[in-house]
C-alpha cells in the first residue's frame, strides 16, 4: 500500500512538474522563473501605486493571470523595469515578456515578436471643461480647429493625423505628464491617448480634466491593440500565445478587465 | 630654387616624412579595415544592422527628417541674433566703471552666475512649462516663444562671459590711450575697445554657436516637433532606431563644417598673434 502512495505522489508530483513546465521549461531567462517587465514608473489603471508584485490594476493582473496559465506560481514571477527604448533595442533582452500598452503594429513586429493582443483600446480625447465651455465638441469640424498634443511614444500620432487632421500642428511630448503640464499652462487644448489612460488623466491628474469623446476600438482600420513585447524569435511565444488563448476563453480575462477597466463605457462616441 | 642640391639634412627630413606618411596612411587603412572586419562578426551584429542601419526605414524617413529640420534651422535662426545682442549689453553692464552703476553690475553678475550654473533642459522646462503656467492667454503662451527664451537666456549667459573675457583681455592702456585723446568713455568702449575685444572671440563663440545648434533640439521637450521629436515618433512606430541616425548625420552636415570653419578661424587667430 505504500508503496502504491509513493509512486502515486512520485507520479503526481513528475506530472505536477511537467506541468508546470511542459511548455516553457528551458526557455525563460532564468531557470523556473518568469521575468516580466513593464513601464518605470507604471501608470493607473495599468498598474496600481507603480507596484506590479501587488497584482493590482489591469496589466499586473494579465500578467500574473497568464502566468498561472503557463504554470508559473505568483513567486515564481519576478519584475524589471523598461524604458520604451530598452524594450525594443537590439540584443539580449533581459525579461520573458514586457507589457507596458505596447500597440502591435506591422512595423514594430519587424523588430520584436508581440504576442496576440490581451487588450483592445479605444482612443479618447483628453481635454479640459474649459476648452468645452469654449464650444469644443465631439465632432471632426470642431476636433480640426483646437491645438493637438500627444505622447510621441504612442500610436496616437499618426492617428492624430490620419483621424482628426487638425489644422495646426501637433505638439507632441515625452510622457503623460508633460502632456497635462502643456494642457495645464493652456499650450494645448486637447490630447489623444487610449481610453483607460485618459479617464485618469482626467480623473486624477489633470485639473478640470473631461473626455470629449472616444473613437471606439472596433473601427474599421487598425484597431489599436495590446500586445505582449518579446525578444525576435522568443521559443516563449507560443506559450504565451496559448495561455493568452485560455484565458480568453475561459473567460477569466474579460473579468479582469472588466474588473479594473470597467468604467470605459458611457463615455460618447465620435463618429 | 632649382637646380640646387638639397643639403643632406633637407634629404634626411625628407626622407622621415614620407615615412612617417607611409606609416600614417599603413596604421589608418589596418583600423578600417579591421573595424570593417571586425564589427560585422559580432554575434549580434544583424541586429544592430536592422535596428540601427536599416536602409528601408531610413528611405521612409529621411525626408520627414530634413523637414523637420527646418523647423530647428528656424529656432537658430531668430535665436542667435537675440543670445549675441543680450550677450554683449550682459558683457558691457559687467564692464561699468560708474559707481552709481553698481546694481547693474551686480545684477548682470548675477545672471551669468544663475544661468551658466543651470542645464538648458532644465530652464527649458521651467520658462517653457512655467511661465504659460500663470495664465497667458494666446499666443504668448506659445511653447516657441518661452523655449527660445530660455535657450537664449542660457547662451547669452555663455557669451556675455566670453565677450568679458575679450574686453578684459584687451590692455587697459587703450582705454587710457582713447580716454586722453578726447574720447567719452563709451565711444572709447564703442570704437577702440569693443572692435578688437569682439574679433578677438569670434572662435570662442562659434564654438557656442555650434553647441547652440545642437541644443536648439532639446525644445523637443516642450512640444514643437523638430528633428530630434520626429525621429522619436518613426523610432517608436517602426521600433527601430534608424530615423537617430538619419538625425545624427543631418546634424553633422551642419556641424561639421562649422566646426571647420571654428577652427580655422582660431588658426588664422594663432599665426595672427605670433
Amino acid at each position: 500500500m505504500k508503496f502504491w502512495t509513493t509512486t502515486a505522489a512520485a507520479m503526481l508530483m513528475a506530472t505536477s512538474a511537467l506541468a508546470q513546465n511542459d511548455c516553457a521549461a528551458g526557455k525563460t531567462v532564468s531557470d523556473g522563473m518568469l521575468t516580466i517587465a513593464t513601464g518605470n514608473p507604471a501608470f493607473y489603471p495599468w498598474v496600481l501605486d507603480d507596484a506590479p508584485e501587488s497584482k493590482q490594476g489591469f496589466e499586473a493582473a494579465v500578467a500574473y493571470a497568464v502566468a498561472a496559465e503557463m504554470g508559473f506560481a505568483d513567486d515564481k514571477v519576478t519584475w524589471v523595469r523598461t524604458s520604451f527604448d530598452q524594450s525594443i533595442q537590439p540584443g539580449a533582452k533581459d525579461f520573458d515578456f514586457n507589457l507596458q500598452q505596447f500597440s502591435i503594429t506591422e512595423d514594430r513586429e519587424k523588430i520584436v515578436d508581440f504576442s496576440d493582443p490581451y487588450y483592445s483600446s479605444a482612443m479618447a480625447v483628453l481635454t479640459t471643461q474649459a476648452v468645452i465651455d469654449e464650444g469644443a465638441s465631439a465632432d471632426l469640424d470642431s476636433l480640426k480647429g483646437l491645438i493637438w498634443g500627444a505622447d510621441a511614444n504612442t500610436t496616437a500620432v499618426p492617428m492624430l493625423t490620419d483621424l482628426i487632421g487638425p489644422d495646426k500642428e501637433p505638439l507632441l511630448y515625452g510622457d503623460n505628464v508633460d502632456v497635462t503640464a502643456a494642457m495645464q499652462a493652456g499650450q494645448i487644448d486637447a490630447a489623444l491617448f487610449d481610453l483607460p489612460t485618459a479617464l485618469y488623466l482626467s480623473a486624477v491628474v489633470l485639473e478640470g480634466g473631461a473626455i470629449l469623446g472616444q473613437f471606439p476600438p472596433d473601427r474599421s482600420e487598425n484597431p489599436d491593440q495590446f500586445g505582449l513585447l518579446m525578444e525576435e524569435g522568443n521559443p516563449l511565444k507560443d506559450c504565451v500565445n496559448a495561455a493568452l488563448a485560455a484565458l480568453t476563453d475561459s473567460g477569466k480575462l474579460a473579468a479582469i478587465e472588466a474588473e479594473w477597466l470597467q468604467q470605459t463605457t458611457g463615455v460618447p462616441v465620435i463618429e | 630654387m632649382t637646380g640646387t642640391p638639397l643639403t643632406r639634412r633637407q634629404v634626411f627630413e625628407a626622407r622621415q616624412r614620407r615615412r612617417a606618411t607611409t606609416i600614417a596612411a599603413g596604421s589608418t587603412c589596418a583600423v578600417l579595415a579591421a573595424l570593417v572586419l571586425l564589427i560585422p562578426l559580432a554575434p549580434g551584429w544583424e541586429a544592430v544592422k536592422r535596428s540601427f542601419f536599416n536602409a528601408e526605414v531610413f528611405a521612409k524617413t529621411f525626408p520627414g527628417l530634413l523637414n523637420a529640420f527646418l523647423l530647428d534651422i528656424a529656432i537658430f535662426a531668430w535665436c542667435a541674433p537675440l543670445i549675441a545682442a543680450l550677450g554683449l549689453l550682459v558683457a558691457l553692464a559687467r564692464d561699468l566703471r560708474n559707481p552709481a552703476l553698481y546694481p547693474l553690475r551686480l545684477a548682470a553678475m548675477l545672471y551669468t552666475d544663475i544661468f551658466r550654473g543651470l542645464p538648458v533642459i532644465l530652464v527649458i522646462y521651467l520658462i517653457g512649462f512655467g511661465v504659460p503656467g500663470l495664465g497667458l492667454p494666446r499666443p504668448w503662451n506659445s511653447p516657441y516663444i518661452w523655449g527660445s527664451l530660455a535657450l537664449i537666456l542660457v547662451y547669452a549667459a555663455y557669451v556675455a562671459e566670453v565677450i568679458r573675457s575679450g574686453i578684459e583681455s584687451i590692455h587697459d592702456s587703450q582705454r587710457a590711450a582713447a580716454l586722453s585723446l578726447g574720447l567719452t568713455p563709451s565711444d572709447a568702449m564703442r570704437f577702440v575697445i569693443l572692435p578688437q575685444a569682439l574679433r578677438r572671440v569670434v572662435p570662442a563663440n562659434m564654438n557656442l554657436f555650434i553647441a547652440l545648434q545642437k541644443d536648439v533640439a532639446l525644445l523637443s521637450f516642450i512640444g514643437p516637433v523638430e528633428i530630434f521629436r520626429q525621429a522619436g515618433v518613426y523610432k517608436s512606430l517602426m521600433a527601430n532606431f534608424t530615423p537617430y541616425v538619419g538625425a545624427a548625420l543631418i546634424f553633422l552636415a551642419l556641424t561639421i563644417p562649422a566646426t571647420r570653419y571654428a577652427d580655422h578661424l582660431m588658426n588664422r587667430q594663432r599665426k595672427a598673434r605670433s
